[in-house]
């Protein structure tokens, strides 16, 4: 699935960077009923997890009231060159993962 | 039998009734203040809650309650020994009272979370963040909601 993941590429040691993720997801909330009245199964992420070199930085449970398409703004402190790695993980199995650099000086 | 003025009326009387009755059979459900209480103890546990250092940003008046933007953000030096451990949101009135989780460190720098979020009605949404001694911050908003969210019909 298609995610858009906003890092910065560059940094100074110990600025505070924001970071944003949007993943592409129904999050279909368990609650909506076709014109038959048959309720719709819920297909929502549950869960988001990203990474620094391997350390996890944030986290985040979501709900059914989290809108379609989840978009999660947050911060960390820029330490060392390396890599984001984030992982998104919900109903139905559903697992998807996107990455990003940095150049930390 | 001629359609007198009267029988005209009592069969469109009929079928006016008649078409009511579908839409009455969807109520949804909400969540009540209790369930919004019980949201919030599972959380904060015996722990006092108090009001303050938490800021919650959202529009007081949306259009569409399907996508409304939220910011969180609590005041706190995010040191390794004065930080803020997580954030919790919740709401009155959607189906199910949480809205998200979400875990911060010392390495976060900065406390404060966006996302975008729904709501089923006009309503109060809760922040609540956690530091790093176990207190306990709380600050409500209320939200006036022209679309709901959730509850429509798919077509």
């Amino acid at each position: 699935m298609a995610a858009l993941i906003n890092v910065p590429a560059k940094a100074r040691r110990g600025d505070v960077i924001e970071i944003r993720a949007l993943t592409s997801h129904i999050m279909e909330t368990g609650f909506r009923h076709t014109v038959d009245g048959v309720l719709v199964p819920r297909d929502i992420i549950t869960s988001f997890t990203c990474r620094y070199n391997g350390a996890e930085v944030f986290r985040a449970e979501l709900f059914p009231a989290i809108a379609a398409n989840p978009y999660l703004s947050f911060f960390t402190v820029a330490k060392e060159s390396g890599k984001f790695e984030f992982e998104w993980i919900g109903d139905n199995g559903y697992s998807s993962t996107a990455s990003a650099s940095i150049t930390v000086e | 039998m001629p359609t007198t003025r009267r029988r005209f009326l009592s069969l469109a009387g009929g079928v006016t009734v008649a078409g009511t009755i579908p839409v009455v059979t969807l109520r949804p459900l909400e969540a009540t203040p209790a369930m919004l209480t019980t949201a919030i103890r599972n959380v904060v546990g015996e722990a006092q809650l108090r009001t303050g250092r938490v800021k919650l940003d959202i529009p007081p008046l949306v259009e569409n309650g399907n996508t409304v933007p939220m910011t969180v953000s609590v005041a706190s030096p995010m040191t390794a020994d004065d930080y803020v451990k997580s954030i919790h949101v919740f709401n009155e009135k959607n189906p199910q009272p949480n809205i998200g989780n979400f875990h911060l460190g010392p390495a976060s720098g900065r406390a404060q979370v966006s996302t975008r979020i729904r709501l089923a009605d006009s309503q109060k949404v809760v922040a609540i963040a956690r530091l790093s001694d176990d207190t306990f911050w709380q600050v409500a908003a209320d939200v006036v909601v022209t679309l709901a969210a959730c509850t429509e019909e798919m077509n």
